[in-house]
């Protein structure tokens, strides 16, 4: 294992043309990743899904990126020929992307699509294939694994969408793992079982993980470092520990607006958008 | 009155029965939440009562009518559902503006440019937002499309799946505002399916928890505050929540 960083980035930025010429979505975004956790949060639309897809130069046109530096494990990503790129995704950067079943192939059963992933990577023998597919059904806690990987993706609810679109990215062992909201669907239970399978492979593997999401508890318990982006930006970067006492008005104005198990609110505060300067 | 009724409801896909013996009633107004574990038959179960799951048996009654195992349109006007999926429930060549204003048109409704703007206004929307793409959002600006597109009609019964778990926490906070506005003004009923106990707390009255295809235990939200559940799992669930299962005061 290298002591370079996995992953660098400095200055990424994301545009779309709009009427009133090229917008930039994301403004700029450099941090520098380790075999460690990184958590982005943010508010909707501020660019976190656009950073994770850059990464894996897979913003659409007529959408562009560019960036001063995109290095993972020393390779210059922004100028690797489109083959090698996809030769590098899915096998040693996975997303997970935010919509599981949009990005499941509808016209294959769940086990065909998970067992295609591992073969793109490992050459087993059918059987070892068919064992090592449960296997990871069962590690996402998906309950009757056997039938499940007979199913269609349309067929199956959007907790295990979620959790078998996990089982795809991870089973092809990434060196990097982007994750896009990948539990939003789940109960904290199963979230939590899933998290931690995530987790025991950042410990044990050396994986390095993006952890994308709007749950900001959640973030803080399983990350160790927390990007805070609004419009496009970084606008705290902390400690997962610190989250809590973070200090910018738009990170305070998020955690406020958390309901509570005991609520009496009649109503949330909401985000005076006006009320942080630079946007 | 009550707004939904579903007795001894048992629904299949082909020989796979996943949802086995539902009763509840929702009384008109009322907000209620089913929530459980992930593949339960939540989704299942408001799918069959917006016609979308025409393999069951049992009863369903919705404002006084029995349901039929299909969709009507007339049911619309009165019913919507918001998708869990927001990706898959939104045409990929119809602009917002042509989401929020189809409906209009069908049911023969005028002023639609003011509704369609006062609907984005009220989700949250910008106005740049109104003539784009769904691939041209990010993912809760589609749910709050999809969330915009089934008001828009006033209808009377709303069945939510999910509403907001798409949404980071500040717009999460407007949207379930802006359903408890209008659930205040217009006596709106809620059938909604969500696995965040918190958003329960703060929107429900009472809640049904389902676990492996049964519904396992009906208890106030109030529950929520003093941790009081019968059921082995809902009191899991809780735990894992969260919640104190020591509170019981
Ligand atoms: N094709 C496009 N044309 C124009 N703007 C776009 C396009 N695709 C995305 N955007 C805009 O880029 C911004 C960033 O989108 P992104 O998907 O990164 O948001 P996000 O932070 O992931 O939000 P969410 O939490 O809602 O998923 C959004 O405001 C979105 O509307
Ligand atoms: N079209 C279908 N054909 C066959 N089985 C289906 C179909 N749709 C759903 N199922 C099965 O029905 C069960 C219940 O699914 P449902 O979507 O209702 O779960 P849910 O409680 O909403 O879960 P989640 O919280 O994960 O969304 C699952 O086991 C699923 O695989
Ligand atoms: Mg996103
Ligand atoms: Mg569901």
């Amino acid at each position: 294992m290298s002591q370079s960083p996995l992953l660098e980035l400095e200055n990424l930025r994301v545009s779309f043309p709009t009427p009133k010429g090229r917008v930039e979505v994301v403004k700029g975004l450099s941090f520098t990743l380790g075999r460690e956790r990184l958590g982005i949060v943010g508010e909707s639309g501020s660019g976190k899904s656009m950073t994770g897809r850059a990464i894996l130069r897979l913003v659409r046109r007529p959408g562009q990126q560019d960036a001063d530096k995109m290095t993972f494990d020393g390779i210059d990503l922004r100028r690797l020929s489109e083959r090698r790129m996809r030769d590098l995704r899915g096998a040693r950067i996975s997303m997970i992307m935010q919509d599981p079943k949009f990005s499941l192939n509808p016209v294959m059963t769940i086990g065909e699509q998970i067992a295609e992933a591992l073969r793109t990577h490992e050459r087993l023998a059918r059987r070892d294939v068919q064992a090592r597919v449960l296997q990871m059904l069962e590690a996402v806690r998906i309950n009757d694994p056997k039938r499940v990987m007979a199913l269609y993706p349309h067929e199956v609810s959007g907790g295990m969408g979620q959790r078998i679109m996990i089982a795809m990215m991870l089973i092809p062992r990434p060196d990097l793992l982007i994750a896009d909201e990948p539990t939003s669907a789940l109960d904290v239970s199963v979230q939590a079982q899933v998290l931690d399978l995530i987790d025991e492979l950042v410990r044990d593997k050396g994986m390095g993980l993006i952890l994308i999401s709007h749950d900001l508890n959640l973030v803080a318990r399983y990350c160790d470092h927390i990007l805070v982006m609004h419009a496009g930006q970084v606008v705290e970067s902390c400690a997962a520990s610190e989250l809590h006492n973070a200090t910018h008005p738009y990170t305070r104005g998020l955690l406020a607006a958390v309901p509570r198990m005991e609520e009496t609110r009649e109503e949330l505060p909401v985000l005076d958008r006006s009320a942080w300067s630079g946007t | 009155m009550t707004a939904i009724s579903l007795k001894n409801l048992d629904i299949s896909y082909g020989p796979t029965k996943v949802v086995e013996a539902a009763s509840f009633d929702v009384a008109e107004g009322e907000s209620f939440a089913l929530v459980g574990e992930s593949g339960s038959g939540k989704s299942t179960i408001l799918k069959a009562i917006a016609g979308l799951a025409p393999d069951w048996t049992g009863e369903i009654t919705v404002l006084g009518q029995p349901r039929g195992h299909s969709v009507d349109h007339g049911f619309a006007s009165r019913c919507q559902m918001v998708f869990q999926d927001p990706y898959g429930s939104l045409h990929p060549r119809k602009s917002v503006d042509r989401v929020l204003s189809e409906p209009l048109k069908i049911h023969g409704i005028s002023n639609r440019d003011a509704r369609v703007e006062d609907m984005l206004a009220a989700v949250g929307l910008d106005r740049r937002f109104r003539f784009r793409y769904p691939h041209q959002l990010s993912g809760g600006q589609r749910q709050r499309v999809a969330i915009a597109r089934a008001l828009m009609l006033e209808p009377k019964v709303m069945l939510l799946d999910e509403p907001t778990s798409a949404l980071d926490v500040s717009v999460q906070a407007e949207i379930l505002n802006l359903l408890k506005k209008l659930r205040r003004e217009q006596g709106l009923t809620y059938l909604m399916v969500t696995h965040n106990l918190p958003v329960v707390s703060f929107m429900c009255d009472r809640m049904a928890v389902m676990h492996k295809g049964r519904i396992v235990e009906i208890a106030p939200a109030s529950a929520l505050h003093d941790g009081r559940f019968q059921d082995p799992y809902t009191q899991s669930l809780y735990a894992a929540s969260g919640g104190n299962p020591d509170r019981k005061d």
